[in-house]
């Protein structure tokens, strides 16, 4: 079975993140992380081609910088990368995205197709939906749980009130949550072996996409500011505080 | 008069109270058909029209995954009708929708929106960055404009329309290939809910363990209050995936919000920070939950939690 899983490489999260002058587009430093968010597709992927006799490549977009993002996937065990970056790509929006790589996917040839929710900097949270459309493929988002067998895969998606068992054949794009499996920590040989696997890299030129803007930021504003705030460290009696807050706003 | 579409899923039976605070938006701007997803009938299309819609377009998709067939028949009638703008919720099915539809027609989609507005070429949306710091104004190219807009960015308001027209969208059959609904699981929800409670309590990882969450639970029940979680806490499965507040969970406007526990990381503070009195309790004097609360305890939530449980208890 070949499983195909989409990554992201984003600016670490635990530092500032900045927008450029005029574009509006996000800072991208060359030194960038795995999203922490694609651990749970990877972890799916691997545990889903180790039951299937089955392979991981990782398909990934955006400014290749040292790689450490896509390396990280990789010492997780996935087979082989490939990472789509091209100059004419700075910018780009979900549908464009979605393009690259559906076209890069193709190129692969895939059962399954896995990707996270939504990344954690850009957060549109509709791409796998729109790979699965440019694929022909079923989409099963919000996925909790994934099964494959029979030609089929099988998930709990997901819904306000639960979740629905939803099923579909071969072919198909899974989009899972965080949680879905407990993702692996690298080791210390999965580092060494993953840097001689092969990062493939594609240019908009090897796939034949023209990128087109379908969406642009216009401009940035301030959010207005909550007031008035009060902090107390508490010594004993701050509950008292919380107390006399909800008398105040008259719910107890 | 621009054309307004707002896509609308059925909840138990009813149009949903996202779907219908869309549609009050969407009578502000222009002539509004809705895109009804459900069983639908006399009732639903009442409310409706009531909400401001002249026409629906209803659709049923049985036991099939909605996303595939609602939006190629989404495609082809937009593709005749040519509205200017297409409304739906950031939520579960929506999403898959708009991806889709988008996909096909070769339009942008502007996502997590909070606000909405005709402009002289088109159309341009607010969406919070870096957690809700900064507000991001934004347009989309191609016709129609599709844009998903978060819970509660407008509140639901029954106008004084009358029972729309209603013509049946029909979707078509995607055969073998299409994904189908097996089963539905509803999971037990206890007390008050979590998208409508007027008041909140959420828990984060500050609460140390699982078990923890009973102090949650407890404050909860003395207060009347919905119980909520951090995406935190609940991928390390303390607590199921419904109580989770934030981006990818629910997005909430309590009167009272107390957070437990929580640092505020980014994804969580676009859930509750328009809430209107936020308390939060941590340990962390640096934490940025406080940077959005009324009233910020830097302390143990193990220590003040049972105090003030008992203090309630005794009142």
């Amino acid at each position: 079975m070949k499983v195909v899983v989409c990554v992201k490489q984003i600016p670490d999260p635990a530092t500032p993140y900045k927008l450029e002058e005029g574009t509006n587009w996000l800072v991208r430093p060359s030194e960038q992380v795995l999203d922490d968010t694609d651990r749970y597709g990877v972890e799916m992927g691997l545990q889903l081609a180790q039951a299937n006799d089955g392979t991981v490549t990782l398909v990934s977009m955006g400014p290749a910088g040292n790689n450490q993002g896509v390396r990280q996937a990789l010492a997780m065990g996935a087979d082989k990368a490939v990472l789509i970056d091209d100059s004419d790509l700075r910018g780009s929006d979900a549908l464009t995205t979605a393009r690259v790589l559906a076209a890069a996917i193709k190129e692969e040839g895939f059962d399954l197709v896995i990707a996270g929710t939504e990344s954690t900097d850009g957060y549109a949270g509709v791409v796998p939906q729109m790979i699965s459309e440019l694929l022909d493929a079923p989409t099963l988002t919000f996925a909790t749980h994934v099964e494959v067998g029979d030609g089929k895969v099988t998930i709990h998606r997901q819904t306000a009130s639960g979740y629905d068992v939803v099923e579909a054949p071969l072919p198909a794009v899974v989009a899972v949550t965080a949680g879905v499996v407990e993702p692996r920590y690298p080791t210390f040989k999965g580092i060494m072996d993953a840097k001689k696997k092969t990062v493939e890299n594609k240019t908009l030129a090897d796939l034949g996409v023209t990128p087109e803007t379908t969406q642009t930021v216009e401009s940035i504003k301030n959010a207005p500011e909550r007031s008035g705030g009060k902090k107390i460290e508490d010594e004993g009696e701050a509950h008292l505080e919380i107390i006399s807050l909800l008398e105040e706003r008259k719910v107890i | 008069m621009a054309s307004v579409w707002v896509f609308i899923q059925e909840d138990d039976g009813a149009p949903s109270t996202l779907g219908l605070e869309l549609l009050t938006k969407a009578r502000s701007m222009g002539d509004v058909t809705v895109v009804y997803l459900g069983t639908g009938g006399d009732e639903a299309f009442a409310t409706l029209g009531k909400f401001g819609a002249a026409k629906v377009l209803h659709a049923t998709a049985g036991d099939s995954l909605p996303s595939a067939p609602v939006a190629a028949a989404l495609a082809s009638k937009i593709e005749s009708d040519k509205p200017d703008l297409l409304l739906l919720g950031q939520a579960y099915t929506d999403r898959d929708v708009a991806g889709r539809l988008a996909a096909r027609l070769g339009v942008g989609i502007l996502s997590n929106s909070s606000d909405v507005r005709l402009v002289d070429d088109g159309v341009e949306t607010e969406h919070e960055i870096f957690g809700g710091a900064q507000i991001a104004i934004a347009t989309a190219a191609g016709s129609p404009s599709i844009v998903l807009v978060r819970p509660k960015s407008f509140a639901a308001e029954p106008g004084d329309g009358s029972a729309p027209e209603v013509e049946v969208l029909d979707l078509p059959d995607a055969g073998a290939s299409s994904a189908k609904v097996i089963a539905s699981h509803v999971e037990e929800r206890e007390g008050p809910q979590l998208g409508e409670a007027p008041i909140v309590i959420s828990g984060g990882r500050g609460l140390g363990s699982a078990e923890a969450y009973d102090l949650i639970e407890q404050l909860g029940k003395k207060l009347g209050a919905a119980t909520g979680a951090t995406r935190a806490i609940v991928d390390s499965g303390w607590v199921p995936y419904a109580k989770q507040v934030g981006q990818t969970g629910k997005t909430v406007k309590p009167d009272i919000y107390i957070a437990a526990g929580v640092s505020g990381a980014m994804q969580h503070l676009v859930g509750m920070k328009d809430s209107k009195t936020i308390i939060a309790i941590n340990k962390d004097p640096d934490a940025p939950i406080f940077s959005v609360a009324d009233l910020g305890i830097v302390g143990d939530v193990h220590k003040v939690l049972p105090k003030l449980i008992e203090a309630l208890n005794n009142r």
